[in-house]
């Protein structure tokens, strides 16, 4: 969280109390981004007017205490669809496309008093880990605008670290919350599967796939995810797990005392940049100041990870984005004289090179004679890594490890050698194949690069009570990230 | 497997997707590091293990097969590339 900068949760109060109006907050992240924009181009959408008259519309009306984020800006990562804006998910194929509905957790945030400020750009959908791949702009760090903002879910990183806004919605498939948080300093969380609904999420990796919060504070994330929990009869796999208070729970606890946290061998031991393991290794001092035990821990199958992911994410991206075929929506080749031409015309012309390398190789994992090599093997995997964590649970509370190796890389260090790129996601990926919670939040500012570090906590399914306990304490027993300095230039 | 270019354009065409023999050459090379890559894990020693396929516990929710209207035939229609008014209109099939 940065010294001076309101969060969601300060403004909440003061907007209660009618201390300040609506519309001004509006207001306050509209020249935010008139500011910043021009540098880090977050922002695919921006619904300035709408955003405007709805908030004084609000102001006449007054505050509701019954609506929890009344009068709050937020944005969207474009993967979600929102009723009457463009969803573009940073495709060519999707540029003029017009949801008709809205996404369940977007329709809870307006049911909430969220103001959906507008939509941030991504990695074309959701594949990559630099927002590099989006069809549409190239988004920048704002801690440098030379560096990435990670992805996928960079623009809204880059969106928050900008405090564009008083919150934002990512999702991670493989890491595409928390990594891009770690390259932008800001907080990202990563529920359990099925704690948010998936319906109206573009589908990447539907077993792997969940939206999450990435915001300025802790707290901040509690009270959007306490909006966007719970049981959606339009998507099966959301559970029926009782949705807790997150935000009061974080009162409940005031140290991390009696908690044991859990540090992965095979994750603190792997090649990782000095800064990273000094910013990392400086937390957990903080850590044991705060009265938990650290203990060394095992999650033997982390190697395999990253390829089971791969594996498994790209057989079902595959099979997901076969809706893309230029009938009901979306760009179609309008020079193909018979139906199979369109489809191969259409889908070549208006998908990028990442997504069509994906979706090929997704066919071969799935094809016959390969199946039970790769996507079952992967499946395998999957188990071991799923027992893994299972294991590490019953002696520890929450596992904690450094989120990337390395702080945020050049724009174009990666874009030519893929393979390089998706092992960046190595402390990432294995938690979605288990599908369970975790949390990035900035552990500092690293000595070599002046950019942020991220640090992450890991939890048990459904234990993002306890994951964002922590994470509060921690988060305030660390220094405060200064504000970005490439945005005050 | 030796992945080449033709063996590409074959994935390519399962994908219904088309490759220019530049860009099937370049991913033939990258496909060969890729799947050379998860080829790592037979190392592994699976026998006995029982596949993960989805973290989710909820397996075949059913509901009553009630009709419910949940979207006009218009705000559907109004996002395709061709349509009638009534259905998509596509390309000849046969």
């Amino acid at each position: 969280m940065y010294k001076d900068v309101r969060t969601l949760c300060s403004t909440r109060q003061l907007l209660q109390k009618k201390e300040i109006k609506a519309s001004d907050v509006v207001q306050k992240c509209l020249e935010n981004i008139r500011k910043t924009e021009p540098g880090i181009k977050a922002m695919l959408c921006l619904r300035e007017e709408e955003a405007m008259k709805q908030a004084r519309e609000m102001d006449r009306q007054g505050p509701d205490q019954d609506r929890p984020l009344w009068g709050i800006p937020m944005t969207i990562k474009d993967v979600i669809c929102t009723r009457d804006t463009p969803t573009t998910c940073g495709s060519r194929i999707l540029e003029n496309f017009v949801p008709g509905y809205d996404a369940t957790l977007v329709q809870r945030l307006k049911q909430a008093g969220a103001i959906i400020l507008g939509k941030t750009n991504m990695d074309e959908f959701a594949m990559g880990s630099s927002t590099e791949n989006s069809a549409l702009q190239t988004t920048s760090n704002p801690w440098d605008l030379s560096r990435v903002p990670g992805g996928s879910s960079g623009g809204s990183a880059a969106s928050m670290a900008a405090a564009q806004a008083l919150g934002s919605i990512g999702t991670d498939t493989g890491g595409s919350i928390r990594q891009p948080a770690s390259f932008c300093g800001v907080v990202g969380m990563k529920p359990t599967y099925g704690r948010v609904s998936r319906y109206g999420l573009v589908a990447f990796g539907s077993s792997l796939d969940q939206a999450g919060p990435m915001t300025l504070s802790v707290q901040d994330s509690a009270a959007i995810l306490n909006v966007i929990s719970g049981h959606d009869p339009l998507d099966s796999t959301s559970s029926n797990a009782p949705v807790p208070d997150y935000l009061s729970a974080l009162e409940k606890r005031k140290d991390l005392r009696g908690l044991r946290i859990g540090l992965p061998r095979q994750y603190w031991e792997e090649k990782m940049s000095p800064e990273v393991e000094a910013a990392c290794k400086k937390a957990l001092e903080a850590i044991r100041e705060s009265g938990a035990e650290t203990v060394p821990t095992d999650l033997p199958h982390t190697e395999h990870g990253v390829a089971a992911y791969y594996i498994i994410a790209m057989a079902e991206a595959s099979s997901n984005l076969a809706r893309f075929d230029g009938v009901r929506y979306g760009y179609r080749d309008q020079e193909a004289l018979e139906l199979m031409d369109m489809y191969r015309r259409t889908r070549s012309r208006a998908l990028g090179e990442e997504v069509q390398r994906r979706i090929m190789i997704g066919t071969y994992v799935l094809s016959a004679g390969y199946y039970d090599a790769y996507f079952k093997k992967a499946a395998q995997i999957r188990r071991l890594i799923h027992q893994d964590f299972m294991l590490a649970f019953k002696e520890c509370d929450l596992l904690c490890s450094p989120v990337v190796p390395f702080t945020a890389f050049s724009l174009g260090e990666n874009v030519d050698d893929p393979l390089q790129m998706y092992l960046t996601d190595i402390f990432t990926t294995s938690l979605n194949l288990a599908g369970l919670p975790g949390i990035s939040i900035p552990a500092g500012t690293g000595n070599e690069t002046g950019l942020p570090v991220g640090i992450q906590f890991m939890g048990p399914a459904f234990g993002e009570e306890l994951l964002l306990q922590a994470a509060n304490i921690l988060e305030q027993s660390l220094p405060a990230l200064p504000f970005p300095a490439a945005l005050n230039q | 497997m030796n992945i080449d270019k033709e063996y590409v354009s074959r994935i390519a065409a399962l994908a219904r997707l088309e490759t220019s023999w530049e860009q099937a050459e370049k991913f033939a090379g990258q496909f060969r590091d890729i799947i050379g890559y998860m080829d790592t894990l037979n190392r592994v020693d699976t026998s006995g293990v029982e596949p993960f396929y989805s973290p989710s516990e909820n397996i075949s929710v059913l509901r009553e097969d009630e009709i419910r209207k949940t979207s006009e035939r218009s705000e559907i229609l109004a996002n395709a590339p061709h349509h009638d008014g009534e259905y998509f209109i596509v390309p000849r099939i046969i």
